[in-house]
């Protein structure tokens, strides 16, 4: 026989790293695991503690609501102060109160609820348009070069445009129906979408994709297996500044040209002195942007999480 | 030479691995396929519009079945090669044929374990796996192949977890495994152990014998290894630049004797060694002796 006999063979050694290195026989060896071991005894600890009551302050719900309403507050408080000590004359700046009392009455006479639900109709409807032609020629632009070279010094020219500069054209081709409102707000909600999607499918991770053409996808398929999950968070963030967008034209489209809506009773009240309803209308547009905002915002953490 | 086989150790931890790669997923019919390398080589576009070769003059034919090590130092242009041959890049000039007929961009013969993860960050350890899943496995097969794959690179406990919630070396037998679920006519291997610690490298390499001796393909392996190509391969070039010339060529070329898996200790792979350290430029500091200098070498399939 020859002298490799008497060597010991590459399964004698292997079996003997095995044994020595303290792993059973049956387990298949994960040495590598100590990195995700070690995240999850340190999310457990994590959770240990919150069941100790030690979860930071910053971080629980009660503490970040009344954190986030006590300038509001503050602010309120100081507006009553100043009112009630008479520093300013009613005429520049109504009480709270007197504020609510317009509220109120708008609301007895139906016309707050519609004009709040117009206004909030008209940025729904607008950013729902708008934001889908972003989607649709920020994926186009983004993923085709050619449509880049093509389309993409048009789109930035025409949104170098300032957004009141539309109005008169709007009214003209589209009469002061809801029609030209919409466009405005559309056209307000579509830049901030298509400019963060184009950019974001522009800087998809290379090696992503390729990798994902090496395993057979192109087209529709690639799309939506890798660089559509790679640009949704950014996607989202676009999304919530088309929806700050859209309030802003708002305002824009219902201050120039409406019968209805928190634009209308903005200016409407300027035009009859009635600084109660212009600080009313003030208080609802931020309190309605918020909420939207907020609700896009947990739409957004959602999608953080998940695509992330 | 054999005798060293048959009186191999306990059935140890590798053995359970190495069994159950044998079960019925990889009984598939699929062949493996030839691949032709005639004249390749691949310039990129430099500064100032003058090119830099990367390769030159590769010419090579790859049995079908053959296990085809690549080696080579940091840059020579063995991803570059891979990349032709699975049609991720395409050569500047010459010719490459898989069965007979020419490399298409992103061949579906070819399955891609690249240097990199490239891992789905989305996706679990399982759905980046059942990525390589050739389009349209019935669904409950593919899950059973993917669950398989997974057990056998060892990351069973690991399938529901995020690529950024295991490790380096994780990720890396993920991505052989994305490679594996294709079970391609050409499996194309680019320094698939490079990031594995010593003894999971050695188990990998064992699983990759498996799952090639139980559906034979056509394997080019690119590694900066020499012994874990003189383990793995039955062939073994070793790409260099020649002297006052621009671009890799193939400077060695060497039939590993003995048949797989190849005893890890043997002094006729010692020589072999040294002589591919020698040709990377390595010193391996002395002769392996009893050995003569002129080891007799079979060629493939011997
Ligand atoms: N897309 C590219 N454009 C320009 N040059 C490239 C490109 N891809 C590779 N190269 C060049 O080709 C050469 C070989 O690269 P390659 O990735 O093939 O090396 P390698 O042998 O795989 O090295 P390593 O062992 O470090 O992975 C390098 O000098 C690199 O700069
Ligand atoms: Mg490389």
């Amino acid at each position: 026989m020859t002298h490799t006999d008497k060597l010991t063979t590459a399964d004698e050694v292997r079996a003997g790293v095995a044994s020595s290195a303290g792993l059973s026989s049956e387990q298949p060896v994960a040495v590598r695991a100590r990195p995700s071991v070690a995240a999850r005894t340190e999310a457990s600890a994590r959770r240990e503690d919150s069941a100790r009551g030690r979860v930071p302050l910053t971080r629980r719900t009660w503490f970040v609501i009344v954190g986030g309403s006590l300038l509001p507050l503050l602010l309120l408080a100081i507006w009553q102060a100043v009112t009630a000590l008479g520093l300013v004359s009613a005429s520049q700046l109504p009480s709270p109160a007197s504020v609510w009392t317009a509220g109120v009455d708008l609301l007895q006479r139906g016309l707050l609820g519609q004009y709040a639900a117009i206004s909030t109709q008209r940025v729904l409807i607008g950013f729902a348009i708008g934001a889908l032609l972003g989607l649709i020629l920020g994926a186009i632009v983004g993923l085709s070069r050619l449509a880049d070279i093509l389309i993409a010094p048009t789109l930035g020219a025409i949104r170098a445009v300032p957004s009141l500069a539309w109005i008169p054209l709007l009214i003209l081709w589209l009469k002061i129906g809801e029609e030209s409102k919409i466009t405005l707000i559309a056209i307000g909600a579509f830049f901030p979408v298509y400019t963060t999607v184009s950019a974001a499918l522009r800087h998809v991770d290379r090696q992503l994709v390729e990798a994902g053409r090496a395993f057979g996808y192109n087209g529709v398929r690639l799309f939506s297996t890798v660089q559509l999950p790679a640009v949704l968070p950014s996607v989202v963030s676009g999304l919530r500044l088309a929806l700050a967008q859209s309030w802003l034209f708002l305002v824009a489209a219902e201050l120039i040209a409406s019968s209805m809506g928190l634009g209308f009773l903005l200016i409407d009240s300027q035009n009859n002195g009635r600084i109660d309803r212009i600080i009313l209308a003030i208080i609802l547009l931020a309190v309605l942007g918020k909420v939207t905002d907020s609700l896009v915002g947990l739409f957004e953490r959602w999608v953080n999480k998940r695509w992330s | 030479m054999t005798s060293s086989r048959l009186t191999a150790g306990p059935q140890g931890a590798l053995r359970a691995v190495s069994n159950s790669a044998k079960g019925p997923e990889f009984e598939t019919t699929d062949a493996a396929l030839t691949v032709s390398f005639a004249g390749i080589g691949r310039t990129f576009p430099g500064e100032r519009g003058q090119g830099r070769s990367v390769l030159r003059d590769i010419s090579l034919d790859v049995k079908a079945g053959e296990v085809l090590a690549i080696l080579g130092t940091s840059g020579c242009g063995k991803s570059t090669l891979l990349r032709i041959a699975g049609g991720l890049d395409s050569a500047t000039t010459g010719d490459i044929l898989i069965d007979g007929r020419p490399v298409t961009p992103f061949d579906a013969r070819t399955a891609v374990g690249f240097q990199e993860p490239r891992l789905l960050p989305w996706r679990s350890v399982a759905d980046n796996v059942a990525l390589g899943l050739v389009r349209g496995t019935p669904k409950t097969e593919g899950a059973a192949r993917v669950a398989n794959l997974i057990d056998l690179v060892g990351l069973g406990a690991f399938a529901g977890h995020r690529p950024r919630q295991i490790s380096g070396g994780m990720a890396q037998r993920a991505s052989l495994a994305r490679a594996l679920a294709r079970n391609p006519g050409v499996l194309l291997l680019d320094e698939p152990f490079g990031a594995l610690d010593a003894l999971t490298r050695l188990k990998m390499q064992d699983l990759l014998l498996d799952v090639h001796a139980a559906a034979p393909t056509t394997v080019l392996l690119v590694t900066h290894d020499v012994d874990e190509a003189l383990q793995l391969a039955d062939r073994i070039i070793l790409l260099g630049r020649k002297d006052g010339e621009e671009g890799s060529s193939i400077a060695q070329e060497i039939v590993v004797p003995g048949h797989r898996p190849r005893d890890r200790g043997s002094a006729e792979l010692a020589e072999l060694r040294g002589r591919l350290l020698a040709g990377l430029g390595i010193d391996r500091h002395g002769e392996a002796r009893g050995v003569e200098k002129t080891t007799a070498m079979p060629t493939f399939p011997y």
